[in-house]
């Protein structure tokens, strides 16, 4: 139960933008992927969820490729991605937003006790549930957009910058609920953030990309600990 | 007295056929970012197959469903067979932007001269099912005909369905969520390019209803050529823009305010410049309410 | 050649041995040939001016042949209630085809195209329906249009044909290359800024939505021209000669032509002069029925105007450049 990227390279029409990156999630952890403005982090990640096509190299989940499928079949492997900048649906409730993630499943039978599972997750949610997403704040529709990806009862989660846009406060609280959600749900997490010291204090491991390729990967624990990216990424 | 209730009724009776054809052509721009200018020739098409039928089984009610049917199938054909094949061929260069309006462009002058060898000059009319005489009130006669009263019933039971299929069921919030949001659509596990195809034979089906009441209740005729059909675009078109062009109770609002006021100058002032005043309505609205009458975001929503 | 079309003067004297060469030819061929040649002619300098609009300016029309029928009728009521002389008529065709489009574009420059086109499409739905509900108009019959004989000093054995391909191919000719150089200017420049990247060029300091009218008009006009040519050859100004199917076929031959690029306009317009030829051809040899018969023009060009999106969007002139420079850089490596 991993995730195995190899040699991978993807081309943004002339320009390089992910060149030989390589690494490694096993089953129930978190990675963060970390790495300044333009380092290739959400091309990463769209082309781990079938949105970007790639141009060399390997991707597997427990063995299936996921770099010749469509984001609506990965999304059947139990992959579920949340792209950058609070991906809702303004003009559906919350209530249907949430639904839209369960409904691919074949059995919607089970989509109300995961819809009452998510709203357990974020309150903030169960409150709002018939209101437009139009009318969301900031962070709600953060939660909003993890629960409709939860909804669709993923294996592998691809996060893209949730902190985004968001007060620190509101940050914490996000990310502690994909701690949470990580080890209640046994999931598989790739976390991409700018905000690299919140994303390495829950992550498991952490990758550092510069310029399209993997400087450093490691511990979550050592990365913080080594010098260099304190120096360039966590600012002390 | 009387002569204004005759123009209210009868405006919103062409009104909502109206509705219909800026339902069909709000539907395809929702799902694909094209106004379908071949949904007048798609509509004749299928009131022809509609036509075919009442001549074999004798009934105009079991000859509407089988020509909203046709209607659907033809459009999911042409969505699936030829748009798609087209949006991949020309997704860039400079004519990406105009090729969509000239290939539905295209395709309308293809089933309308197809029509006109197929069928030649040979007369087809479809007649009204039910009198087309006035009501009686208290002895004046109304303009007002059970065939009228039938045209609005129809459109507002479609109209009904729609919206419960597009508010109540996993369907329509599949085809409201494609429609607004294809990637985020996509990475909830929405086959997008099946729910368009989806889209598009619910305008064909929308569209082959307008054909089939508007023929009735115009003087029966059915031609190839017909100056009706278009005009059936062009109204449905002006309906849609008042509307916004985006939403589908937008649409209704739009081709009822334009049936009302084409009624409106037609009675009061001269039925020589309905047109005009039709292109002038769409020009004013396009200039001063861009986003049509009930502005953007709450007319997204339905 | 194209260096030869890159000076004013070179592009001045290629239009006038062109315009000799026309007029050599047109003592030898016979006079249906003649006659397809002002037809050509007419077809061209509408190509033109749809390859103007939307090439160039990036807005697409598909009721240019409303704007031809306003810019024949107007040379039809100069010559029938002024008498003006025929040149006058056709500037007068210009003149207010043009200005009609100028009332169009200001409309215009702020919609985007689908709404552009629905716009059109309505323009050209029902203007002809409004023609015949004036008098001044005509009505269904519409206006005679009567240019008169050719000058005496031509000879006696010269044929109205044969004036109106004089006429129709001078026409053209100053046409393209007024296009030519208009295309060459600051106009041209901001036209294609425009059409690039509308944002961008209002950075530099360019009025997107001047540019666009601007365009819009000296394409209408071009249109009114074209439109005046064809009731030339036809005599007359009626309704029925600009139907809705006239603007489709414009814009099939604008499609033809390569609409971003003007050389290709030949192609365009010879195609939709032989269209009705083939049908008739096909026509007789298959059933000769009059379904048939009335259908299968239009049958083809919708045919021809489909495959051509499909296959060469970019138009054959384009694609064979397109060809040509991948296989260049081919070799290269």
């Amino acid at each position: 139960m991993t995730l195995v990227v190899s040699d991978l390279c993807v081309d943004h029409g002339a320009i390089r933008a992910i060149s030989g990156v390589c690494f490694e999630v096993g089953k129930g952890q978190l990675a963060a992927v970390i790495g300044a403005n333009g380092a290739g982090k959400t091309t990463l990640l769209r082309t781990l969820s079938g949105l970007k096509s790639t141009s060399s190299g390997t991707a597997f989940w427990n063995g299936h490729d996921l770099l010749h499928a469509k984001p609506e079949q990965l999304v059947r492997l139990g992959i579920s991605h949340v792209s950058e900048g609070k991906s809702v649906i303004p003009e559906l409730t919350v209530e249907e937003n949430l639904n839209l993630g369960a409904l691919w499943r074949s059995n919607g039978a089970e989509a109300p006790a995961t819809l009452i599972q998510v709203l357990a997750t974020f309150p903030r949610l169960a409150e709002r549930r018939s209101q437009l997403a139009d009318t969301l704040s900031g962070g709600e529709r953060q939660m909003l957009a993890i629960g409709r990806a939860l909804m669709s009862k993923p294996e592998l989660l691809l996060l893209d910058e949730p902190s985004l846009g968001l007060a620190p406060l509101v940050i914490a609280q996000i990310f502690q609920s994909i701690r949470d959600l990580t080890s209640a749900m046994g999931l598989t997490v790739v976390l991409v953030e700018q905000n690299a010291m919140s994303a390495l204090k829950i992550a498991d491991i952490g990758i550092v990309l510069n310029l399209g390729s993997v400087v450093v990967s490691d511990t979550a624990k050592n990365l913080i600990e080594n010098p260099q990216v304190r120096a360039a990424y966590l600012g002390y | 007295m009387y002569q204004f209730i005759n123009t209210v009724l009868n405006g919103i009776t062409s009104g909502a056929i109206f509705s219909l054809m800026a339902i069909a052509l709000v539907l395809v721009w929702r799902s694909t970012r094209v106004i379908n200018f071949a949904q007048s020739g798609m509509a004749l098409l299928s009131t022809y197959i509609g036509f075919e039928c009442i001549q074999r089984l004798h009934s105009f009610w079991i000859a509407l469903p089988l020509s909203m049917i046709a209607g659907a199938f033809f459009a999911a054909l042409v969505d699936t067979f030829f748009m798609r094949v087209l949006f991949r061929r020309t997704a860039d260069g400079p004519i990406s932007g105009v090729a969509p309006i000239i290939a539905t462009l295209g395709l309308l002058g293809l089933i309308r001269s197809s029509l006109g060898m197929i069928v030649g000059n040979s007369d087809a009319s479809i007649r009204p099912p039910v009198s087309n005489v006035g009501f009686t009130v208290s002895g004046h006669t109304l303009a007002f005909s059970p065939l009228k009263l039938m045209t609005l019933s129809m459109v507002i039971a479609l109209m009904l369905g729609l919206t419960l299929v597009f508010q109540r069921t996993n369907l329509g919030l599949a085809l409201r969520a494609s429609a607004y949001a294809p990637e985020i659509a996509r990475l909830a596990g929405v086959r997008v390019d099946a729910i368009r195809t989806i889209g598009w034979a619910l305008a064909g089906a929308a569209g082959a209803a307008a054909g089939m009441l508007q023929t009735p209740n115009g003087n029966g005729a059915l031609a190839p050529d017909s100056l009706e059909f278009n005009l059936l675009l062009v109204f449905g078109f002006i309906a849609a823009v008042i509307g916004g062009l985006e939403s589908l109770v937008g649409a209704v609002v739009g081709g009822l305010v334009l049936g009302l006021f084409l009624a409106f100058i037609q009675y009061y002032v001269s039925g020589s410049l309905v047109f005009i005043a039709a292109f002038c309505i769409l020009i004013i609205v396009l200039l001063l309410k861009p986003k049509g009458l009930l502005g953007s975001k709450a007319g997204r929503r339905a | 050649m194209h260096k030869i079309l890159h000076t004013n003067l070179g592009r001045a004297l290629f239009f006038t041995a062109l315009g000799f060469g026309l007029f050599l030819a047109s003592n030898r061929i016979d006079e249906l040939r003649v006659y397809q040649g002002a037809t050509l002619a007419m077809f061209v300098v509408a190509i033109s001016s749809l390859i103007l609009l939307t090439g160039y300016s990036g807005q697409v029309s598909l009721g240019h042949g409303a704007i031809m029928a306003i810019g024949a009728y107007a040379a039809a009521l100069a010559r029938i209630h002024w008498g003006l002389p025929v040149w006058l008529c056709f500037s007068a065709a210009v003149v207010v085809a043009a200005f009609a489009g100028a009332v169009l574009g200001t409309a215009a420059a702020r919609l985007s195209g689908p709404y552009l086109a629905g716009t059109t499409l309505a323009l050209a739905v029902g203007l002809p329906s409004i023609a015949n509900q004036f008098h001044v108009l005509g009505g269904e019959q519409g206006l005679l249009f009567d240019i008169g004989q050719p000058p005496s000093w031509l000879g006696a054995d010269f044929t109205s044909y044969k004036w109106y391909f004089w006429i129709g191919s001078s026409a053209c000719l100053i046409t393209l290359w007024w296009l030519q150089n208009i295309l060459r200017s600051r106009y041209g420049r901001t036209w294609r800024a425009v059409r690039g990247n509308e944002v961008a060029a209002q950075l530099c300091g360019i009025h997107a939505g001047k540019s666009k009218t601007l365009a819009f008009s000296v394409s209408s006009g071009l249109a009114g021209l074209a439109g005046a040519l064809l009731a030339m050859t036809i005599s007359t100004v009626s309704p029925s000669a600009f139907p809705l199917s006239l603007s489709f076929t414009l814009l099939t031959g604008a499609v033809l032509s390569g609409i971003t690029t003007l050389p290709g306009v030949i192609i365009g317009a010879v195609t939709l002069v032989a269209t009705p030829e083939i049908a008739d051809a096909i026509s007789q040899r298959m059933a000769n029925s009059e379904s048939v018969t009335t259908n299968l023009p239009g049958l083809l060009v919708s045919a021809l105007l489909i495959l051509v999106v499909l296959f060469v969007p970019n138009g054959p002139v384009e694609q064979m450049r397109m060809f040509r420079v991948k296989a260049r850089s081919h070799t290269k490596n």
